[in-house]
């Protein structure tokens, strides 16, 4: 039960783009055309389940047990870039079809907060393993969700007329307040 | 006078995250109030400066190749300083950023100078584009901070700007007042932009 509130919780409570304020820039910088944004999503669940198992480890196996959790950040964001590096070789060897549609989003994966942000929320939590898979996961979907809903919207963008000083950003993070605005509904849930 | 351009060019042709559409997530999360956003600021200020000279310094060093790599080993070891420092005196505003704190690792910014220009040019220059842009992120920051604190809150910097009678937007001091305060600043922007040129050409 207090799983599937998590799970609640972290796709549409506390969605991480709209309500947490994580990975915002993918979501402007991808979200003009449906294709990408698909593709950073499925980009994102990847990498943000991987990433946050292996630095749950880290921290659990190799930060707490030396007193090294000051050296947190650094260590979070080194074992990120290995692993988006080293994820986008073994796919571009192993999945090459994946790789074709993934390929050009991983890296800039490494620079997304929402991965590292993530990470950091199940260390500061205090999760247990399961938690934190099941959390990472739901995180990713939220943050999946909300692109594609916010790419579909931006599509409309192109056949409409908009004000000249309000056209892209502009309008775009408007939008964005009032998809945020809607999630906020969501309050009652969890 | 070279140091002087791109010292102001943080202001005017280069402003984050305004001109540059980069670092939205600090940008949008601590702004609820003034104090916060400065506080932000001047954090990624130190550590944009501070990892601008360093990069200058080492760039004949850094082997292309593994550059990214390297700059965002040095950027995370100034953030970690930020971080302990935060936390032994300003416990309060630490409290409040959060994890925003960390996350200056990667705020694109960081990088986004750290490769456009200090990867380049010498560290006196290196110096001024980094103190230049992170004043004019922290300028940015104060200034939705202080449109969302006011109508939010009805405060600025803690003090009661509109008297008892006054009832808080609560929309602003939450996410979608975020969104839409950051969308309506860059609107007003690009109108006056706009409106100068032409008056310019007219």
């Amino acid at each position: 039960m207090e799983l599937v509130l998590l799970v609640i919780g972290a796709i549409l409570v506390k969605n991480i783009l709209l309500m947490k304020y994580l990975g915002n820039c993918p979501f402007l910088g991808v979200s003009k055309q449906m294709e990408t944004a698909v593709g950073m999503s499925m980009a994102v669940v990847f990498t943000m389940t991987v990433a946050s198992v292996i630095t749950w480890l880290v921290s659990r196996s190799i930060l707490i047990p030396f007193g090294l959790e000051y050296l947190r950040t650094i260590a979070f964001i080194l074992v990120i870039a290995a692993l988006v590096q080293f994820v986008e070789i073994f796919m571009k060897k192993t999945l090459p079809a994946l790789y074709q549609a993934l390929g050009i989003f991983l890296p800039l994966i490494t620079t997304n907060c929402a991965i590292l942000g993530v990470a950091i929320i199940c260390v500061d939590n205090d999760y247990n393993f399961v938690e934190m898979v099941v959390f990472a996961i739901a995180s990713a979907i939220g943050f999946g969700l909300a692109l594609v809903l916010f790419a579909g919207i931006r599509e409309r963008f192109r056949i409409s007329r908009i004000p000249q000083p309000l056209q892209d950003t502009a309008i775009a993070l408007i939008t964005a307040g009032l998809m945020s605005l809607a999630f906020l509904g969501f309050k009652g849930l969890a | 006078m070279r140091i002087v351009k791109e010292f102001t060019k943080g202001f005017t042709t280069q402003l984050p995250p305004f001109r540059l559409v980069l670092g939205l997530c600090p940008t949008l999360a601590v702004t609820t109030t003034v104090e916060n956003g400065i506080g932000m600021g001047m954090a990624a200020t130190f550590v944009l400066v501070c990892s601008n000279v360093l990069i200058s310094l080492l760039r004949k060093l850094i082997p292309p190749k593994v550059r990214i790599a390297c700059f965002i080993v040095l950027i995370a070891s100034f953030v970690v300083i930020v971080e302990l420092v935060m936390k032994a005196f300003f416990f309060q505003l630490s409290q409040s950023l959060g994890i925003f704190i960390p996350l200056i690792v990667v705020n694109c910014i960081i990088l986004g100078r750290a490769e456009a220009f200090a990867a380049k040019n010498p560290v006196h220059l290196s110096a001024a584009d980094g103190l230049g842009v992170g004043l004019g992120f922290t300028l940015s920051l104060a200034v939705l901070g202080a449109v969302r604190e006011i109508l939010g809150a009805g405060t600025f910097l803690g003090h009661s700007v509109f008297g008892n009678s006054f009832e808080p937007f609560a929309f602003m001091a939450q996410a979608p007042g975020a969104f839409v305060g950051l969308g309506a600043l860059l609107f007003i922007m690009n109108a006056y932009d706009r409106f100068r040129s032409r008056v310019r050409t007219a």
